[in-house]
This record gives structure tokens, C-alpha cells and sequence, in this order.
């Protein structure tokens, strides 16, 4: 590798940012001043190039600390890390919520998607930009969901420094977004995570029975209420009955895919070569998706343990998790519980004292729903752009840094400690035959008690709305957020399972549930989902990173149009939605056109 | 006499394409399959010196039991496999992405690719004359080559051939996202700036005269350019003693690009600064 780096040089802020992840630099090779034995021997090399996977973190400490990414702080951490700095640009302009140009230390995150734009986010971002013009010191940036769904519209502030200061605003009004904004410290504390679960209380909850209940800070609380008792399980019948209860309980991934956990496992466990890892995708950026933050947020430790199930079954010791850039008091929580464990033995190099080793690290997101898909999420991981890999080779197969590994979603990891405690037949009794267990629910738009349902999979759409208090004049209801698909509002006998959603026609993605009544203009939502799908494109195909610029073109033309005045442009969207549907790399081309899809054909959306 | 490694024996695999049986050693790729049994795939991020990128998906074929097309250029072929090149659904979507492409960068100067329209009934003016386009001015901030950033169909070629499947450098990346994206040395400076070495090694793989030699584009810009009065000569490089073959395109008596044979063992296609661009001395005349 041949590095070249420019003449521009970091500030001692910037320098200090970069050192307090790293460490000093060690020799001129990566960025100290030149000693005579530099000048001996050239160290770096393979060593230097394998900490490549810092890029991330280290890109978040320099914009951390100082709220956009120059040259000269880009080019040292390239020099620490023997990154080129051509890539290393590569990586830094992939992600949403990185500038590479200065911006003001402070930036509000306004939320401009689906739940909050029926929430009046347009008035709140009109409002916000008048009041918060140049000079005000404070960047206002347009957002894609920042799964604050249940409290629309939401709004979340940055402020850089040491330490970065965040603060949520939600459901934010134009004065409170304002105050936020000018003084982060002092905005209001955030409602507990149990007010976005309304069942909060119930004993009947299996994966939400703490939220709410526990003090999401202490482990104490949290083993006092069952906790940690199924990782004793689990190495009483050891990694083997642990893939064994996981498959005979038919447990299905939660993410959206619904591919056999047990399956995924199995085929990473019996991988000969090592390490494994277990990857932990709490990259929750589906819009109307927000069960991951209220789970970590409002339960961590169970993340924590069954992170260490999956990890011991798949026999991984090293485990990441990978939290979206915009939750930062989840991202607090998982710290602060991964630290608590770790202090207790629970985490480590013997585990409850049985022998086995495992840690994890939080790898945190910078804005792109791209990598919440898991090969990309790998990528972001080892510090290149989260793009998508092909597959073949799957992940069980090749997946983190090439080695075998198992990814799963947050909620399909905490379905293993009630398969573990209650054994797997009594869990695949709940549920129906092919959909078995507990799902969450991400309910939030036109309902009087938006939050995340738990209910066991089988309940139709109806009882879920009825649960939530679903308001007069529904109009249409999305399933599976942005990539799902429309239903109509006499269509609530749907019933909420894998199966039964295919056989209606649609999906149930990620458990998301969107209700929107007619004051929204559907044409407005599925432009808003099409300019979604646009900014998040990685760019990598053709089919997507094209093909969702002309469906945005076309549904932008279409916006007041009906009947025969829509038709051309229909049928132009049908075409290239087929093609990206049928030709695009992974799963957000393939999905990019289903919203809409569904909203010209069973919502009559431009009759 | 030089030995010729012939490697480990590699089975045969039996699978059919369009129906019909074919054999293809284990570890092709369906396009390599299908073009030993003479059927045409067209591709555009394919090279053959390059591990494909699949990105452009212009060869997706369609596979019996796979829920999406396939990209042949990277799919390896399995046995039992059933492939079909041609039907209404593969050429359905070559067909728009052709469009997609069409509409939104300049491929006036990408072989092949006018057949390929007309071929696949492709109807790029239909997304209207407001249709967004990448929209970029060539950049010419050297004196060896120009990057026509408007003709980038963003393949990734150039960014593996500059880094670790050929030169080595990293000079340039894809940077942004989406219909955003672009291929930048860092923070998007001039070539001058930044580690580009100007082996040309990027210009080499360019599927679309995105990235050319200099003397190719004034001479196009000049409307001087005419492929069919060049000759190709085939000969080894004078200035060390690796041997890369050189082939030198020759309009008028005057060299106007050298490029090198992709099966050239030594080379690849691959050259440095001295092999592909240290030519005026030969023509020097004074």
C-alpha cells in the first residue's frame, strides 16, 4: 500500500479527540513527530491495518468533538489507522449524519417521516428553520425516522463537545425543539422508556415483563426479576441444547426476513473456521420501528444476556452490537449495562465462572438504513462504506472480517431467555403453528395509545388497533414500515403471523404497524416513502440507486393527479419498481417500490 | 522453457442454460459458461482482469428457484442448476436499467451499447426531459488523463484496479451515497493532490470513456478521433527490464494512446507511468 497524505494538519482538538480512542501515537509511521529510530525502521504494516475496523468509532470521536470532519483531523486518523485517506473520504461521506465541511457545533435532527409528517412535522421544520436561521448557531437538518415514533413529532439535537451533549425533544412543539437546541443540558429529561409501552405492568409480557418495572440501571433489580436465569440454562444443556431449544421452539428472526434462528446458528456453529462472531443488528432504522430503543432502553441487561446465549451457543467470544447513530440514550443504557456486567463476571473471560469467555462492543451507526442490512452492517463495521456484499457466501459462512457469523435483531435475541426458561415446547404452544411466540408491535400515527404491543403472533390487526385505541376515519394502515406494504381499513381481520400476512398479500416486516386517517394525502406519504428510499440508497446498483431517483420523479409529477392523468407514470413506476424488485443487489432495492405497490393497487391511491 | 503451472484438476459441473445441456469447470461463473456455449450476456462492470463488482445488473439472468434475477458475471455455476438467459423477465429488467442509465449519464463513448438499446427496446427519453442526470464537467487538472465524471455509470472498476486487485495506490474512492455518489480521490480535490502514481491502470478498465487519456479526449473534442484509422502495434516496453508489453495506437504516424494486452502474463493490462504515457519521445521529430 502506497499512502499519500496531504499537508493539512489537525487541531490540537482534533488531535486529542483521535489520541483518546487510539492512544498516543507510538512513531512518525502514525502520525508522532519523527525520532531517529523512525527514520530506522518503518513500522505499521499489517499490524496497523487490521485496527482499520477504529475508522467508525474514530470518525464519531473527531465529529463527537467537534461537529464536522476536516482535512487535517481526516488525514491524521488515516496516518493512526495506515487507511487511505481517498477511502477513508469514502466512509466519512457515506453516513447521513457526518458533514465533511464545517457546520455548526449544535444540529437538530427534525424528523420528517411517515408518522411524524402526519404529525405535522412540516409546520414544526418551517417553524424551526425561521427561528433558527445563519447565525443562530445551530444546524437544523431534515431526518429520516428517528424511532421516536410514538411520541411524533420528534426532534433530536447534537450538540458537539467534550463530551457531545443530546437531548430529545418528542413530541416537540416549535419553542420546545428551539430550547432544546440552544441549551441541550438543560431540556427536559426524556419520559422513561415504559411510557412507550403501554402494556407496561403486565405479568402476562414475556419479552417486555420488565420494561417499566425494573430500574433499567441496576443489575441487581434486573437478576431479582429472573434475570441471568437462562444463561444458566443455557450451559447446563450446553451450546448444542441451546440450538436445540431454539429450533424445536421455532423461533423465526424478528428483523423483517424471518429466517429460522435455530437454522442460522446451527450452520455458524458447525462452521470449522474461527473465530465466530455474533452480531448484534440494533441498527433499528425501518421507519415507524422503534422496539429495539424501548427494549434497550427500558431492559437492557436482557440484551446483554441474550447476546451471551446466542454467543455461547454459536461459539463466538466476541460479540458487537451495532447502535443506530440517532439513539443516544440507548446507547448510554447498553454502555452502562455492558459495564455492570462486566464488573460482575458476567461479561469477561469466565462467564458466571463456567469457562467461557465472551465480551461485547458497541459499534455505533452514523445515519444509513443501508446498514441495517447485514452484510453492509459488516462493512460499516470494519471501516469501509456499508454497502451490501453479494451473496453467496452467506454470513454463517463469511460474514464479520470473513469469519463465520451469526447476526440477529435485538428482539429475536430476547425471544431466547423465555425459550430458555420456559423450554421450547411451552413457547411453540404460543402463537400459531408456523408463527410461534411473542411479537412487538410498533404501533404509532392515528391511535389514541401509540407505543409497542406485545402480543402473541395470530392476533389480527384489528384487536392490535383496538388495543391501541385506533381513531375514527382510519385510512389506510402500513405493515412493515417503509418497505412493507399498504392495507385497507376493512381489512383488519388480517392476522398478524409470517403466514398469514403472505397469504393477505402483504408483509409484517418488522412488526411496524402505521395508521394514518384521511386528513393525510396518501400521494404525500408515498412521496415522503419514495424520498426515503432515495436518500438511503447506497448507490452500489443500478436498479436502486437510479431507479429510486425516477419513482420519486414520478410520483412528485403525480402528486395531484388522478385517473387517466396518472396513468402513464403508473405504468412507468410499475416497470421500474419490477426491475428493481428483480434486479437490485439486497433487500432495500428489492423492497423500494412494494409501499407504493401496494398503495396503487389496494388503496386505489391515484383512482 | 517456460513452465505452465495447470493447477488442480477442476470437475466438470452439468447444468443447462436456456435448456440446453452444458458442462462448465467448477468455480465459473454462468456468464463464463455462457459464452462458451456462444450465448451473449451483455455486461458492463464485467472486466476480464477484475473481480466483477456486479453493480451495473445488465447480465442478470434468471435462475429456476431463486426468488430475484441473478447477476451472471459473479454467480457461480452449480450443478443442476437451470438457467435462463433470455426471458421476458431478464430482459425486462436489462431493458430498464439500460434506460435508467441512459437517462441519467452521457454513454456515447460505451462500446456496444447503442446495440444494446435498440436490442432491448430501451426508451430512455420516456422518464421525461426533467429526468435528474449526474450532470458533471470533465475534470482536467493534468496532462496525462481527464475524468468525464458525466459518463460514469459508477461500475467500480477503477476504484479495484487503483487499489488492492491491481495498483495498489487507493487514489480514489466512491464518495456520498446514492444517485450522489461519485468517484473522488479524497476530499474530492484534483488529481494532483492526491496519490494518483498515473499508471492509467484505471483508464485501462473503464467501461465507458469516463476516463481517458488526454491526448483521446482533445483529439475528440477537436472531432479528430477516428478509431478506424488506428493501427494497433504489439511491442515490449523499453524502459526497465519487467518486459510489459506495450500496444501502441498509432493515428497519422503519431502514437495517441498505449494500452496493453489484458493476457499479457507480465501485465494484465496493467502499466506504469513510463509504459503508458512515456511515448513522446518516439514521435519527437526536431
Amino acid at each position: 500500500m502506497d499512502l499519500h497524505f496531504g499537508d493539512s494538519k489537525p487541531t490540537d482538538e482534533e488531535r486529542a479527540a483521535i489520541d483518546t480512542l487510539l492512544g498516543p501515537p507510538e512513531s512518525s509511521w502514525e502520525g508522532a513527530d519523527r525520532s531517529d529510530a523512525d527514520l530506522r525502521w518503518a513500522r505499521g504494516g499489517r499490524e496497523a491495518r487490521e485496527r482499520r475496523d477504529l475508522l467508525l468509532p474514530g470518525l464519531h470521536a473527531v465529529h463527537d468533538r467537534i461537529g464536522w470532519i476536516s482535512e487535517g483531523a481526516l488525514d491524521y486518523l488515516c496516518r493512526r489507522l495506515t487507511v487511505p485517506p481517498a477511502e477513508a473520504y469514502g466512509v466519512a461521506t457515506f453516513y447521513a449524519m457526518f458533514s465533511v465541511k464545517p457546520r455548526p457545533a449544535t444540529v437538530l435532527h427534525v424528523c420528517t417521516d411517515l408518522a411524524c409528517a402526519a404529525a405535522g412535522a412540516s409546520d414544526l421544520c418551517a417553524g424551526v428553520e425561521a427561528r433558527l436561521g445563519l447565525g443562530s448557531g445551530v444546524s437544523v437538518e431534515r431526518s429520516p425516522c428517528l424511532g421516536l415514533c410514538e411520541r411524533a413529532p420528534a426532534a433530536l439535537v447534537v450538540k458537539a463537545g467534550d463530551p457531545v451533549r443530546t437531548a430529545v425533544s418528542a413530541p416537540a412543539t416549535v419553542e420546545r425543539a428551539v430550547l432544546a437546541a440552544s441549551a441541550p443540558d438543560s431540556a427536559p429529561e426524556e419520559p422513561p422508556a415504559a411510557l412507550a409501552v403501554p402494556q407496561a405492568g403486565d405479568p402476562s409480557l414475556m419479552l417486555l415483563n420488565r420494561v417499566g418495572v425494573v430500574d433499567p440501571a441496576s443489575l441487581d433489580d434486573y437478576r431479582a426479576h429472573g434475570g441471568y436465569t437462562a444463561l444458566r440454562q443455557a450451559f447446563a444443556i450446553g451450546p448444542a441444547g441451546v440450538i436445540r431449544e431454539v429450533t424445536d421452539a421455532g423461533l423465526v428472526g424478528r428483523g423483517g426476513a424471518a429466517f429460522p434462528t435455530g437454522r442460522k446458528w446451527q450452520a455458524t456453529a458447525s462452521q470449522p473456521d474461527h473465530p465466530h462472531y455474533l452480531v448484534c443488528n440494533a441498527d433499528e432504522s425501518e421507519p415507524g420501528t422503534f422496539k429495539d430503543r424501548v427494549v434497550m432502553e427500558g431492559d437492557p441487561y436482557s440484551l446483554v444476556e441474550a447476546m451471551t446465549i446466542a454467543a455461547y451457543a454459536v461459539g463466538a467470544h466476541k460479540g458487537y452490537l451495532y447502535l443506530r447513530g440517532e439513539y443516544p440514550r440507548a446507547l448510554r443504557r447498553m454502555e452502562h449495562a455492558i459495564g455492570q456486567a462486566r464488573a460482575r463476571g458476567l461479561l469477561g473471560d469466565d462467564v458466571l465462572g463456567q469457562g467461557y469467555a465472551f465480551d461485547i462492543e458497541i459499534r455505533r451507526g452514523a445515519g444509513a438504513y443501508i446498514c441495517g442490512e447485514e452484510t453492509a452492517l459488516f462493512n460499516s463495521i470494519e471501516g469501509y462504506r456499508g454497502e451490501p456484499r453479494s451473496k453467496p457466501p452467506f454470513p454463517v459462512e463469511k460474514g464479520l472480517f470473513g469469519k463465520p457469523t451469526a447476526e440477529n435483531n435485538v428482539e429475536t435475541l430476547v425471544n431466547v431467555l423465555p425459550i430458555l426458561t420456559m423450554g421450547a415446547p411451552a413457547y411453540a404452544a404460543i402463537g400459531t403453528g408456523t408463527s410461534t411466540g411473542p411479537k412487538l408491535f410498533c404501533v404509532s400515527g392515528s391511535v389514541e395509545r401509540p407505543g409497542i404491543y406485545e402480543l402473541p403472533f395470530g392476533a389480527t390487526l384489528g384487536e392490535l388497533l383496538e388495543l391501541a385505541g385506533v381513531r375514527d376515519r382510519l385510512r389506510a394502515v402500513l405493515l412493515g414500515g417503509a418497505a412493507g406494504g399498504f392495507v385497507r381499513p376493512d381489512e383488519l381481520d388480517i392476522p398478524l403471523t409470517f403466514e398469514g400476512t403472505r397469504a393477505a398479500g402483504t408483509t409484517l416486516g418488522s412488526g411496524v404497524v402505521l395508521t394514518f386517517d384521511d386528513t393525510v394525502p396518501l400521494p404525500r406519504l408515498l412521496l415522503r416513502i419514495a424520498e426515503f428510499f432515495r436518500d438511503e440508497s447506497c448507490g452500489q446498483c443500478v436498479p436502486c440507486r437510479v431507479g429510486t431517483v425516477r419513482q420519486e420523479e414520478a410520483l412528485h409529477r403525480i402528486v395531484e393527479r388522478t385517473g387517466a392523468d396518472a396513468a402513464a407514470d403508473i405504468t412507468l413506476l410499475r416497470e421500474v419498481g419490477r426491475a428493481m424488485k428483480d434486479a437490485s443487489i439486497c433487500g432495500l432495492g428489492q423492497t423500494a417500490w412494494n409501499a407504493v405497490e401496494s398503495a396503487i393497487d389496494r388503496l386505489g391511491a391515484y383512482e | 522453457m517456460t513452465v505452465t503451472s495447470l493447477g488442480i484438476p477442476r470437475r466438470l459441473l452439468e447444468f443447462t442454460i436456456d435448456g440446453d445441456p452444458v458442462r462448465a469447470p467448477e468455480g465459473s461463473t454462468i456468464l463464463d459458461a455462457c459464452r462458451s456455449a456462444g450465448k451473449d450476456v451483455p455486461t458492463l462492470c464485467q472486466g476480464d482482469t477484475l473481480t466483477p463488482k456486479n453493480a451495473c445488473r445488465v447480465c442478470v439472468v434468471e435462475v429456476e428457484g431463486a426468488r430475484t434475477l441473478v447477476p451472471a458475471c459473479s454467480r457461480k455455476a452449480e450443478a443442476g442448476m437451470e438457467v435462463r438467459t433470455d426471458t421476458e423477465r431478464a430482459r425486462h429488467s436489462r431493458k430498464v436499467v439500460l434506460e435508467l442509465l441512459a437517462s441519467s449519464v452521457d454513454l456515447s463513448t460505451t462500446p456496444e451499447v447503442a446495440g444494446w438499446l435498440k436490442e432491448y427496446e430501451a426508451k430512455p427519453d420516456r422518464f421525461g426531459p426533467d429526468a435528474a442526470r449526474v450532470d458533471e464537467q470533465p475534470r482536467i487538472d493534468n496532462d496525462l488523463y481527464v475524468r468525464d465524471y458525466d459518463k460514469c455509470i459508477l461500475c467500480y472498476k477503477c476504484v479495484d484496479a487503483c487499489g488492492d486487485q491491481w495498483q495498489n495506490t487507493f487514489a480514489i474512492s466512491v464518495v456520498g451515497r446514492g444517485f450522489d455518489a461519485r468517484i473522488a480521490v479524497e476530499h474530492d480535490g484534483p488529481l494532483t493532490d492526491s496519490a494518483c502514481v498515473y499508471c492509467g491502470n484505471c483508464i485501462e478498465v473503464c467501461p465507458t470513456g469516463a476516463l481517458s487519456f488526454k491526448s483521446e479526449f482533445d483529439m475528440r473534442a477537436a472531432g479528430t478521433w477516428d478509431e478506424s484509422a488506428q493501427t494497433e502495434t504489439t511491442t515490449v516496453c523499453a524502459y526497465c527490464g519487467v518486459g510489459c508489453n506495450l500496444t501502441l495506437h498509432v493515428q497519422d504516424n503519431e502514437i495517441v494512446k498505449v494500452t496493453s494486452p489484458h493476457d499479457n502474463p507480465v501485465t494484465h493490462g496493467n502499466l506504469c507511468i513510463k509504459g503508458r504515457f512515456g511515448y513522446q519521445h518516439v514521435q519527437n521529430r526536431d
